[in-house]
């Protein structure tokens, strides 16, 4: 009845994760309940999770990173805490425990953290910059945020009911098979990240649709800000490289569901083919990430700088040779595994050559500050601590592209180290940085400056302390993954890199009190105008937060830098433009769809990984029935009237108008 | 929505995928069109079952032949089935095409070259298997 | 679905713009204005096609580097029937064929072109797929299952995995009809055929691959 599921699968006699999901139970419930008291659930409903608004899913995406970077780096700081305990020593986390950690934290960081984080940011703000209302496919974004969260709760789930994949981030044949992981971790991985798959592979196709198809009036491709470009070239990626996995996690599956011999030691099967294919995946992947964070780092140093951004046409043609390079070196993730002298070099120099973009984008960052009048606010902190960071994670990176050096290297903590310094260096501050400039633009307040200053600190200091001794440990032989050693050298660099993790944990905090706090004084750090920074781009035309409609009219674009230049011809006449002829506007109208197909992919995964197979079907009947339900509804809009758009924007209008009074043009 | 159903005048610009050039065509003219491509492919599918059976044919050259005609038949499908044509209307569908067309060639080249090299270089998972007991 | 009705209420995609990517750059009046539903619905599918082709070829890479691991097991050339698959390319070019037939026919909203094309669409599509599970029921009884080998476990997910998209495409089929049927020609529902005769032709298209790849090359050996 209830296939390979029984009460052992809780683990009782584990205090570590019983305690942990103990926790994170009560808690989850005692917010519900709160909720529930608080008469918000049809507000949740109405607004939130039925929404389709891009605004409100790309809030959502960034929640759900917020929340997955908090289990993620408790993973860390366990993994931190065993290594500096276990010299001659078990430290405090078994084996198969520990194992278990370093899969999940990877795992999650990458996939429920950063990818989440990434494309919520693109959710919020590509269509306000491209001066549109909304993604090409409202309904479908909706159901890619909601399978996305599938994933993440089936992850989570693992830690309680069963066990997560003991392999790594990337489950590796022969470990990964049946054979050698027979139990039910494996599977929690392998469905997990088919059914989010799905939904980032829908992200990708909707936003290459939006930025390509969807303008305001006037705005051709080499007027879009450089965030909608690199938004362009990830989900050019997305769309090329997640089939990849899918395609890979199948086979795997197949392996160890139908007893398939893919990657099996036996009747045939090459494991290599595995590794070859997954890293064609992964390799675009870390390039998913780190485009939009670079579309962050255009915005946030060309707003700061107070100046346009160096070399916009010099950037997009950076941004687009990224995007195709990117599917030319994925053999420098395994280089040791015998490819051979031909094969490695080929991919060696490729590797080599796709710096030269980067640093391109580098150059142009640095040359936009020069001679800009630099404002030293949170995102652009974390934008020049991003350009220090990347650059030695970039260096560390072509070293690896070296396939002699990557003998000696791969695998050992200086792997480690560098990916840390690229993933967080880049993506994270990166995502850090959008955060903090698009806010305000979200929420209608802005964050608390101090708090951020000093949650950035402790980031940066704490990844410096945390990392840099991975660098040493990798070249003092360390390899990664180690539950315990006895290596007396190693030994004090384990302890400086679990100070740094704690450093880290200190800049999280400041970063929750930093919400907190916000929230508190939200009236104080109101913005009223919607546009905080002096911004240059379309977002900053709207109200904060936008109206459901975005724009009152679709504005019409002259330049570059859209919005700067209605703002430079509004400063000179000390006036707002002439109000416009409001009409209706017809917006998609909320859905369930995206709800309720995750909540039955969430069955689906649970009943496939323990074999429950009459839950199976229920679950895919029932999304199955959810699509032709959404296909057949009738009204697939609402209204709303002219005069309803008429009154949102005079407010928005009176409050530039006052604000005026007090502003000049630039110089 | 409160459109009018009164057929599909799709306005002048991109078209999309699939789509017949813009402006309405006659029923007639459509079905040509498909009628023409549906011969095409039947000849080219004919030669190929042909070929691939056949010692009139230098053997070596087979295989490469064979995939020659299939190119050519998703050729004959692209054009005449899904209406992909050069115009500039149809520039952002080439385009995509071609984003693909470079994937899909990067992967199964690659893959096809990497693995070549990994299967030479590497023991018989035979032998490996035996050095483990 | 009318464009350009000069005042047209404006959607979320205002149609009402005449401007085209390819005007000349200087035209001082508005550039690349919102484009109708109907090319950004058809435009997004296209993607989602070449991400599905980007799927396909992770298969057939797989299979191309598994086609000689045969684990002492038969290969392509003691299994293939070429002239069922000769049949089964019939069907699938036909069905393709009648595709488009149907969708000449749901533009200028003609029932019988219509539903009896799709229907046709249909009964090819299905004569395609119980051929091909005859087929592999046939090699299952010999046992030449998937699990025999590592090439017949990628010839089975190939060929398998193109056989499960005309599964989907047949219930997909049989969907448009029951649209049309209970809310007639309507501008959302033309959209969704236009995507599906998109999503046949491009399954025909990659059966081009695979009866090249896998049976013709296979069996020719």
């Amino acid at each position: 009845m209830l296939g390979k599921l029984t009460w052992a699968a809780i683990p009782f006699d584990q205090p570590i994760p019983l305690f942990a999901g103990a926790i994170v139970g009560v808690i989850l419930l005692a917010i519900l309940i709160y909720i529930a008291l608080k008469g918000w659930i049809p507000y949740l409903w109405r607004e939130w999770i039925t929404s389709v608004d891009h605004k409100r899913i790309g809030v959502m995406y960034i929640f759900l990173a917020g929340v997955m970077l908090l289990r993620g780096f408790s993973d860390a700081i366990m993994m931190r805490s065993q290594q500096a305990l276990a010299f001659h020593s078990e430290g405090y986390l078994p084996p198969d425990h520990y194992d278990q950690i370093f899969s999940a934290h990877g795992t999650l960081m990458i996939f429920f953290v950063a990818m989440p984080f990434v494309i919520g940011l693109m959710n919020v703000v590509v269509p306000l910059q491209l001066g549109v209302r909304d993604v090409a496919f409202p309904t479908l974004n909706s159901v890619s945020f909601w399978l996305t969260a599938t994933g993440a709760l089936l992850v989570n789930v693992s830690l309680v009911v069963g066990e997560f994949a003991r392999t790594g981030w990337l489950p590796f044949p022969p470990l990964s098979e049946l054979r050698y992981s027979p139990g039910v971790g494996v599977d929690y991985y392998l469905w997990s990240l088919q059914i989010s798959g799905v939904g980032t592979l829908l992200t990708g196709v909707n936003f290459v649709t939006t930025i390509l198809k969807i303008h305001a009036p006037g705005m051709t491709y080499m007027r879009m800000p450089v965030f909608c470009w690199t938004a362009l070239a990830a989900n050019l990626l997305i769309v090329a490289a997640f089939p990849i996995l899918t395609a890979t996690l199948a086979m795997l599956i197949l392996d160890r569901y139908l007893g398939f011999h893919f990657f099996t030691n036996d009747a045939g099967g090459n494991l290599m083919i595995f590794m070859n294919l997954i890293w064609a995946w992964g390799h675009p992947e870390v390039y998913i990430l780190i485009l939009p964070a670079f579309g962050v780092f255009s915005e946030v140093v060309s707003t700061f700088s107070r100046k346009p951004l160096f070399g916009y046409r010099s950037m997009v043609i950076a941004t687009m040779a990224i995007c195709i390079i990117a599917f030319m070196v994925w053999l420098h993730h395994f280089f040791t595994m015998g490819a051979g002298a031909d094969v490695n070099a080929v991919f060696g120099i490729a590797s080599m050559i796709i710096a030269v973009p980067t640093g391109v984008k580098i150059y142009n960052w640095l040359f936009t500050m020069y001679g800009g009048r630099i404002v030293y606010a949170t995102p652009m902190l974390w934008s020049i601590g991003f350009m220090i960071t990347f650059i030695i994670g970039g260096m560390t990176g072509v070293l690896f592209a070296v396939p002699p050096a990557d003998f000696l290297l791969h695998n050992s903590l200086f792997l480690v180290a560098h990916f840390h310094n690229v993933i967080i260096g880049g993506v994270l501050f990166g995502a850090f940085a959008g955060y903090t400039f698009w806010f305000p633009k979200a929420f209608g307040f802005r964050l608390h400056e101090g708090l951020g200053k000093a949650a950035f600190w402790c980031w940066f200091i704490g990844f410096y302390l945390a990392f840099v001794p991975l660098y040493v440990l990798g070249l003092l032989g360390m390899t990664r993954r180690m539950q315990h050693y006895d290596v007396p050298a190693w030994h004090p660099w384990t302890l400086v890199a679990f100070v740094g993790a704690v450093a880290i944990l200190v800049g999280i905090i400041f970063q929750i009190a930093q919400l907190v706090v916000s929230f508190r004084h939200r009236e104080e750090l109101r913005d009223l105008t919607g546009d905080p920074w002096d911004g240059r781009s379309l977002e900053w035309s709207t109200a904060s937060p936008p109206p459901a409609f975005n724009f009152a009219v679709l504005p019409n674009v002259e330049g570059g830098d859209a919005y700067w230049t209605i703002k430079q011809r509004v400063l000179e006449q000390q006036t707002l433009a002439a109000e416009p002829e409001y009409e209706d506007i017809e917006v998609p109208r909320n859905s369930a769809t995206g709800f309720i197909c995750a909540f039955f992919a969430t069955f689906m995964g649970f009943a496939l990984i323990w074999y429950i197979w009459w839950l199976v079907a229920v679950g895919f009947v029932g999304a199955f029935v959810t699509f032709v339900a959404f296909a057949w509804r009738d009204r697939t809009e609402d209204v709303i009237p002219a005069d309803e758009v008429a009154r949102i924007d005079r407010i928005n209008r009176s409050a530039r108008s006052a604000a005026l009074a007090q502003m000049q043009p630039a110089e | 929505m409160s459109h009018t159903n009164r057929g599909l005048h799709l306005h002048p610009g991109d078209t999309a995928p699939g789509d017949e050039i813009a402006g309405g065509r006659e029923v007639v003219e459509g079905l040509l069109g498909y009628l023409v491509g549906l011969a095409l492919a039947t000849l080219i599918t004919v030669v190929a079952f042909f070929i691939s059976q056949t010692t009139l044919v230098w053997q070596p050259s087979i295989p490469i032949a064979l995939f020659v005609l299939a190119v050519a038949q998703m050729g004959v499908h692209l054009v005449f089935f899904l209406h992909i044509t050069s115009g500039p209307d149809n520039t952002n569908n080439i385009l995509a095409l071609a984003f693909g067309v470079l994937i899909v060639l990067l992967l199964i080249g690659g893959t096809l070259w990497i693995m070549y090299h990994m299967n030479h270089n590497m023991m018989p998972m035979e032998q490996i298997m035996r050095m483990q007991q | 679905m009318s464009a350009a009705q000069g005042t047209a209420e404006r959607g979320p995609y205002p149609i009402g713009h005449d401007a085209t990517e390819h005007r000349e750059p200087h035209a001082e009046h508005a550039e690349r204005g919102v484009v109708s539903k109907r090319i950004i619905v058809g435009y997004g599918f296209w993607i989602f096609l070449l991400s599905d082709i980007v799927m396909f070829s992770a298969f057939f890479a797989t299979y191309a580097v598994l086609s000689d691991a045969t684990a002492g097991g038969p290969s392509g050339k003691d299994l293939f029937h070429l002239n069922t698959v000769a049949i089964e390319t019939a069907c699938l070019l036909l069905s393709s064929f009648t595709c488009g037939v149907a969708s000449i026919g749901a533009r200028a909203h003609n029932d019988l072109m219509y539903y009896g094309a799709m229907a046709v669409t249909a009964i090819f599509g299905a004569g395609f797929l119980s051929l091909e599970i005859h087929e592999f029921a046939g090699m299952v009884a010999i046992g030449a299952g998937p699990s025999r080998s590592a090439f017949l476990s990628a010839f089975f997910t190939l060929v398998g995995c193109h056989g499960l998209h005309v599964t989907l495409g047949l219930m997909w089929l049989l969907t448009m009809m029951a649209q049309v049927f209970a809310k007639g020609y309507r501008a959302d529902i033309l959209r969704r055929v236009l995507c599906f005769s998109l999503f046949w032709h491009t399954l025909d298209i990659i059966w081009i691959a695979i009866f090249t790849v896998v049976y013709l090359m296979g069996a020719a050996q």
